[in-house]
C-alpha cells in the first residue's frame, strides 16, 4: 500500500514538472518580446543593446495611439452590440419556436466552425454585392458576427443550468416579461454575458483576418499596423505598447484574483 | 372490476386536465400575444443577423464560386466549374497538400502536448486550475501576433537558440530553424494550444473516477486503463482540441507570413493572395467553399461521435 502511494505521489510530482516546464514555453516569447521592448534596433530581430528610447517615442508617437484606441474604440463596440444580441437571442431562442428556427440556431454556429478567412471573404462579398463601403461600420459588423455564437453559446450554457420555475412565479406573482427578464434571468445568466463579454473583447482586440479584409485604407487597426509591419521587422515601440498593455492585464487579473478571494473569505466568515 | 376501477381512476383526473387547460387557452390568449411580441424582440435581431451577415454571405460566396474571371479582376456572371478543377492543378494542390500537412502535424503535437497537460490540470484544485488558464491564456489575449514575432527573434540564425547552441560548441554553424515548415508549426502550436487545452480538460475532469478504479480493481494496469477506458471516454474532447487546432491552422495565413518567410504557403495565404495581389475572387470563393467542406465533415464526424459543438467555444 504505501508502495502504491509513493508511485502516485511521483506521478504527480512529473505532471507537476510538466505543468511548469510548458507555462515556460509558453511565456518565453513574451519574456523575449517584453526584452525586445529594450532594443537598440528599429528592425528588432537582434539584440543591439539595451534603450529605452523606445518608450519615449512611444508615448510622443500620436499615430500610434490613435490607432491603438481605434482599435479599443472597435473592439468596445462590439463587445456591447454582440452582447446585447447574443444573450437576446439565447433567451429568446430557447423558448420560441417558429419555421426555420433550426436553420438559424445552426448558422449561429457557422462562424465558429469554418475558418475564419472564409467569414471574412464571405462578408466581403456581401458588402460588394450591396455597394456598402467599407470602414469602421463594416468592420464593426464583420466582428459581430464573428463573437456572437461566443457570446451565445455562454449564456445558453447558463439558461440551461436554470430553474424555469422561478420565471413563471415571477410571471404568476404579477411581474410583466420585461420586469421578469430584468430581475430574475439577467443575474442567473450574468456570469455567461460576462464570460462571453470578456472572450469577445480579447478576440477583437487581436481579431486581423476579419478585419483586414472588411477595412478601407484609412482605418487601421493594432494588428493591421503589427501585420504590415512583418517583413520590415515590428519596431521595438509596438513591443514597448505590448509590454504595458501585457503588464496592465496582468494586473487586471492579479486584482480580479484577490477580490475574489477575499469575497470569497468574506463569505465563509458570514457563513460561520 | 380492476379493470373498471383504473378506468375511473385513469378518467377523473383527465377531466381535472381539461378544465384546467381550457382555463389555462382562454387566459392564455391574451398572454400570447403578449409572448409572442417578446419572442419576436428577443429573438428578432440575432436572427436578422443571421441572415444577413451569415446565411447571405455564405450564399453569395457559393454562388461566386462558379462565376467566371473576367479582366482586371473584373467578375464576369457566367457559370463555370473551372475555378474547381484549378485546386487540382499542381500549383495550387500542393498548396493544398502542403496546408494538410502542416494543419495534420500541428493538430498530433497540440493534442500530445494539450492532453498531459489537461490531465495535469484535472488533478489540481479549481482554483488553481482556473488561475493557470488564465495564465495560459493572457499573452493571446493581449497580442498573439506581437507575441508570435519573438519566434523570429529567437529562431533566426543569429537569434537567442542559435547562439545559444554555438556558445555551449553543440553546433558550429548555426541552424536554419525559421522560414521553413518547422518554424510555421511551432508557431502555429504555441497559437492553439492553450485553447486545445481547455476541451480536454474539462473531459478529463469530468471523467467518474469510479471507472478508473472498476478498471484497476478488474485488474488492468494503468496503461491498459488508459488506453481502453480513459482515452475512450474523454475522445470528444480530443476532437475539439483537434477541431479548436485544425480550423483556424489552414486560415490562419499571418503565421506563414511571418514564420514561414514566403517559403511555405498555406491555403489561407492562397485565398489571401486571390482576393489582393491575384485579384481573382471566384477561384478564392472556390478555394473557400472547399475548405469549408473539408472542415464541416470533421465537425460532423464530431458531432456524430456525441461531441458538443458548444464545447467548441470553451
Amino acid at each position: 500500500m504505501p508502495k502504491k502511494k509513493k508511485k502516485g505521489h511521483g506521478w504527480k510530482i512529473a505532471g507537476n514538472i510538466y505543468l511548469v516546464i510548458m507555462l515556460i514555453l509558453l511565456y518565453a516569447p513574451v519574456a523575449v518580446m517584453i526584452r525586445y521592448s529594450f532594443n537598440n534596433s528599429r528592425a528588432n530581430v537582434t539584440w543591439q543593446g539595451f534603450t529605452t528610447k523606445y518608450y519615449a517615442e512611444l508615448f510622443q508617437d500620436s499615430n500610434l495611439w490613435d490607432i491603438f484606441f481605434t482599435t479599443l474604440l472597435i473592439a468596445i463596440i462590439v463587445t456591447v452590440i454582440g452582447t446585447v444580441i447574443g444573450t437576446m437571442g439565447a433567451v429568446g431562442l430557447s423558448k420560441a419556436k417558429f419555421p426555420g428556427k433550426k436553420l438559424i440556431t445552426n448558422s449561429i454556429y457557422f462562424p465558429i466552425v469554418i475558418p475564419e478567412i472564409v467569414l471574412a471573404v464571405a462578408m466581403l462579398l456581401m458588402f460588394n454585392g450591396a455597394g456598402v463601403q467599407l470602414g469602421i461600420p463594416t468592420i464593426v459588423i464583420g466582428n459581430v458576427t464573428l463573437v456572437l455564437p461566443y457570446v451565445y453559446i455562454t449564456v445558453k450554457a447558463r439558461l440551461v443550468g436554470m430553474d424555469p420555475s422561478t420565471e413563471e412565479a415571477s410571471m404568476d406573482l404579477g411581474a410583466d416579461r420585461f420586469y421578469t427578464f430584468t430581475h430574475i434571468t439577467m443575474p442567473e445568466i450574468m456570469p455567461g454575458i460576462i464570460a462571453g463579454a470578456f472572450m469577445s473583447f480579447s478576440l477583437v482586440l487581436d481579431e486581423l483576418i476579419i478585419t483586414s479584409f472588411l477595412t478601407d485604407a484609412e482605418t487601421v487597426t493594432l494588428p493591421i499596423k503589427v501585420y504590415s509591419m512583418i517583413k520590415k521587422g515590428i519596431s521595438p515601440e509596438i513591443n514597448a505598447l505590448t509590454t504595458i498593455v501585457f503588464l496592465a492585464a496582468m494586473l487586471l487579473v492579479v486584482m480580479y484574483l484577490v477580490v475574489t478571494e477575499l469575497i470569497d473569505k468574506r463569505k465563509q466568515r458570514l457563513a460561520v | 372490476m380492476s379493470d373498471i376501477s383504473v378506468k375511473a381512476q385513469t378518467v377523473v383526473p383527465d377531466a381535472k386536465k381539461v378544465t384546467a387547460g381550457e382555463k389555462k387557452v382562454k387566459h392564455g390568449r391574451k398572454q400570447s400575444i403578449r409572448a409572442t411580441i417578446s419572442n419576436i424582440i428577443m429573438c428578432g435581431p440575432m436572427t436578422i443577423w443571421s441572415v444577413l451577415f451569415i446565411l447571405i454571405p455564405v450564399v453569395m460566396l457559393v454562388f461566386m464560386s462558379f462565376m467566371t474571371k473576367g479582366l482586371l479582376g473584373k467578375i464576369v456572371y457566367k457559370f463555370t466549374l473551372v475555378n474547381y478543377t484549378d485546386i487540382f492543378k499542381p500549383v495550387y494542390f500542393n498548396v493544398v497538400k502542403e496546408s494538410l500537412i502542416i494543419a495534420l502535424w500541428t493538430t498530433l503535437l497540440t493534442v500530445l502536448l494539450g492532453y498531459p497537460l489537461g490531465m495535469v490540470m484535472s488533478k489540481l484544485k479549481k482554483k488553481t486550475t482556473g488561475v493557470i488558464t488564465i495564465l495560459m491564456m493572457l499573452p493571446l489575449w493581449v497580442s498573439g501576433l506581437v507575441i508570435l514575432y519573438s519566434f523570429v527573434i529567437m529562431l533566426n540564425n543569429s537569434g537567442t537558440i542559435n547562439s545559444f547552441l554555438m556558445n555551449i560548441g553543440l553546433i558550429k554553424k548555426p541552424l536554419q530553424l525559421l522560414y521553413n515548415n518547422f518554424s510555421v508549426t511551432i508557431g502555429m502550436v504555441y497559437m492553439f494550444l492553450p485553447f486545445a487545452v481547455l476541451p480536454m480538460y474539462s473531459s478529463i475532469e469530468k471523467l467518474d473516477p469510479s471507472l478508473i478504479e472498476a478498471s484497476k480493481d478488474l485488474g488492468a494496469n494503468p496503461v491498459t486503463t488508459f488506453f481502453k477506458v480513459t482515452l475512450p471516454l474523454t475522445s470528444p474532447g480530443i476532437f475539439a482540441g483537434v477541431i479548436l487546432t485544425f480550423i483556424p491552422c489552414i486560415g490562419y495565413y499571418m503565421v506563414t507570413d511571418m514564420l514561414g518567410g514566403g517559403t511555405s504557403m498555406l491555403v489561407g495565404n492562397l485565398i489571401y493572395r486571390q482576393f489582393t495581389i491575384s485579384r481573382n475572387w471566384p477561384f478564392g470563393a472556390a478555394l473557400s467553399v472547399v475548405l469549408s467542406l473539408i472542415i464541416l465533415l470533421m465537425v460532423v464526424i464530431y458531432t456524430k461521435l456525441g461531441g458538443d459543438l458548444d464545447d467548441l467555444a470553451s
